[in-house]
């Protein structure tokens, strides 16, 4: 592995084989104290030219709780503001001795780009609606914790699919990993084309809603400008909102997991989102863990003393 | 100055081809025998001789973006691709929306004096949609063909006052057709590729709403009308009805769209970034029936430069637009299946008849203008080099069929074999 950009072409035992892993940093993270020296020396560079909160302090935690150094990048007072290009930005920081880049982008393809012009790393932390490959290994991760595997569930992915590059990472990693996917929106919410994906889609909630065993809900993106793609919030909640009453109808056994941040009362209820039966924390606490995995795949190795 | 003798060619005469030579003498055709003596020969062993290729669509930048092209760099691209006529977008800056920078245009055309250089006419000032641009200056100036290209002229009502301004003299009206709300935000076709990729798409019905709106106003203005690079299998429909019902559409089709389909999007490579976008591989076949079969009467190449700084960046902030004017014959030729007849006339014949060009497009024929283009559809190669300002080229590692032998423009040689004589 050179880099870490996709889940799309990655098989059953690619991500199987990623998750075991995880599941030992898991180990590692629940240990007194929490660190392990696998990359001392090595210094990582999170690039995130978009904002984020958990992502960005969930790979930092990563990569000091393997004992590497991060360096950090916020595009709101750094010099892409004062006009210079991506490409030189990555090349400065590079150049001040990085190891590798973890990458988050508003646009599509960024991380990319990056690994055309570095020698060393990329880890996609998200570009545009297309991928957000570690966010699908800490969701395969919680599943599995909690089910043993995926094969042979049902997963509702239930909201702004179109918008998401969750939902593309994690229906990839779900379908290899054998579950069966339903994504579920109102057409404009939805991918153009559905068929490209290996998923079934459905435009009612109530209709298939008691099949789920994992209920995965996406955030309302309002800054995608709602009103253009549903009439209003109380409306899109009204049909698509993860209710108390939505709830009591799943499987006794359903979980319901959601990528944050929450926008509750909007497509989570605060109440599902607090019941124990909601792995939310789960995912964060699992995020660190998928995060070293890649780190210390992509990093781990070749100068261990 | 000496005779130059195309030997051993097969030339599209008015009888059709045959293996003859041909002599050029003071920018005329002197003669068109067999084996004729003279001491500067091209050998053209067995490579079609036609009308020099005329471009009724490239963009060279000039004035106000010579980082990327220039009128020089442009005319040595052009004439290297087998081009002795190309006709000048005006989304420049300023843009071509004035007598004076229409007659800059063709002037500094002439100074170079590789290609015949035509400026296209803005349709709006500023090509801002607004109100109709200085079109008398304009024509007076030599344009014939008027186009906002990069905008669509959105306003109907405006785009159908141009129409009867222009339509009783012949003026030509090329649409950039793109609907501006069903393409908003968009950065690639709407389709498989835009859905894997999360990016917002430009459905084809934003082209074809457009083209089937601007003919029912061709038919009611009665205006020539002509729609630039086509991009979709309806868009075909929509001329070849227009077509059957007698209206003077024509339409164009760029290169690009006939070498590629939306998949190779997926690498997100800005080089293969333009509007309209490639798109499926149903509509790529059927515009390559469409220039087969005749219902696209043109190839334009939509030539336009950008520096490499410019698309070295993530494909949603890269510029749109490749290069095109030193292969589109090469493509053309690898991509459909045209006759050495069908070939010019596509290439040369009916832009130069679209763009209203008395010296060009005109089979060689005795005491004819020697604008003439040889071209050997037999050479198998792969692009890497180009001689314009930048070098987003699609086709660097593409293995085409076809090559510019050599061109030649009032009776000289611009260029041989790809390489413009300075």
């Amino acid at each position: 592995m050179n880099h870490f950009l996709t889940i799309e072409g990655l098989t059953a035992d690619d991500l199987n084989g990623l998750l075991d892993d995880a599941d030992e940093f898991v180990d590692v993270l629940r240990r007194p104290i929490p660190k392990v020296p696998a990359l001392r020396g090595k210094t990582v560079a999170s690039m995130f030219f978009e904002p984020s909160t958990r992502t960005k302090m969930s790979f930092e935690k990563a990569v000091k709780a393997l004992s590497a150094d991060t360096m950090s990048f916020s595009p709101g007072t750094s010099s892409l503001s004062k006009g210079e290009s991506l490409k030189d930005t990555v090349l400065t920081v590079k150049a001040m001795g990085t190891d590798a880049m973890v990458v988050r982008h508003k646009a599509t393809g960024a991380p990319w780009r990056i690994a055309e012009w570095i020698d060393q790393p990329v880890l996609n932390a998200g570009d545009g609606a297309h991928q957000h490959p570690t966010q699908a290994l800490l969701d395969s991760l919680t599943i599995r914790q909690h089910f043993g595997k995926l094969e042979g569930l049902k997963i509702g992915i239930v909201g702004d699919i179109r918008h998401s590059r969750v939902a593309r990472s994690n229906i990839q990693a779900f379908s290899a990993l054998g579950a069966g996917v339903t994504m579920v929106a109102p057409r404009t919410l939805l991918p153009v084309d559905t068929e490209v994906f290996d998923a079934a889609a459905s435009e009612n909630l109530d209709d298939v809603l008691e099949d789920f065993d994992v209920v995965y809900v996406l955030r309302v993106q309002a800054e995608r400008g709602g009103a253009s793609v549903f009439p209003s919030l109380s409306e899109y909640t009204a049909r698509y909102g993860i209710t108390k009453e939505r709830f009591a109808r799943l499987k006794p056994e359903a979980i319901v997991l959601h990528p944050g941040p929450m926008n509750r009362g909007v497509e989570i209820e605060g109440a599902v989102a607090d019941d124990p039966r909601a792995l939310i924390l789960d995912q964060v606490f699992n995020g660190v863990a998928v995060r070293m995995a890649i780190l210390f795949r992509l990093l781990g190795g070749e100068s261990n003393e | 100055m000496s005779d130059l003798i195309l030997s051993g060619g097969i030339v599209l005469t008015t009888n059709g081809p045959e293996a003859t030579d041909v002599r050029i003498r003071e920018g005329l055709i002197a003669e068109i025998d067999p084996d004729l003596d003279g001491d500067e020969r091209i050998e053209c062993d067995g490579a079609w001789v036609g009308p020099g290729l005329v471009d009724l669509h490239v963009h060279l930048r000039e004035p106000g973006q010579e980082w990327k092209e220039d009128i020089e760099s442009g005319s040595r691209a052009a004439a290297a691709g087998g081009y002795t006529a190309v006709f000048a977008m005006p989304n420049t800056d300023p843009a071509t929306d004035s007598g004076h920078v229409a007659r800059f245009v063709a002037n500094r055309g002439a100074e170079i004096g590789l290609v015949e250089m035509l400026p296209v006419g803005a349709i709006t000032k500023g090509r801002a949609g607004k109100e109709l641009a200085h079109l008398d200056e304009l024509w007076a100036a030599g344009a014939r063909v008027f186009s906002d290209d990069g905008d669509v002229v959105a306003d109907a009502g405006l785009l159908r006052q141009a129409m009867d301004y222009l339509a009783a003299r012949g003026g030509v009206i090329s649409q950039h057709a793109v609907d501006v709300g069903l393409s908003s935000g968009g950065f690639m076709h709407e389709g498989s590729v835009s859905s894997l990729l999360g990016m917002y798409g430009i459905p084809s019905a934003a082209d074809d709403v457009i083209i089937a709106r601007d003919i029912r106003l061709v038919d009611m203005t009665g205006a020539r009308y002509h729609v630039q690079h086509l991009s979709t299998a309806t868009g075909v429909e929509l001329i070849a009805a227009a077509k059957a019902k007698g209206l003077p559409v024509t339409a164009e089709v760029s290169p690009h769209h006939l070498a590629f389909e939306h998949t190779v999007v997926q690498t997100t490579d800005p080089v293969y970034k333009m509007m309209p976008p490639l798109r499926s591989e149903g509509d790529r076949d059927a515009l390559r029936r469409g220039l087969e079969e005749g219902t696209i009467d043109v190839l334009g190449t939509d030539h336009a430069p950008h520096a490499a700084h410019e698309k070295e960046v993530p494909w949603e902030h890269a510029p749109n637009g490749v290069l095109g004017l030193e292969w589109a014959a090469a493509v053309v030729n690898t991509f459909t299946d045209l006759d050495q007849a069908a070939f010019y006339d596509r290439l040369s014949v009916a832009p130069a008849r679209i763009g209203q060009l008395g010296g060009q497009g005109r089979l060689p024929a005795v005491g004819g203008p020697a604008n003439l283009t040889v071209f050997d559809p037999t050479v198998d190669w792969t692009p890497s080099t180009t001689v314009s300002k930048s070098e987003n080229s699609p086709y660097f590692g593409l293995a085409l069929r076809g090559k510019v032998a050599a061109t030649i423009y009032r009776g000289k040689v611009t260029a041989r074999d790809g390489i413009p004589v300075s």
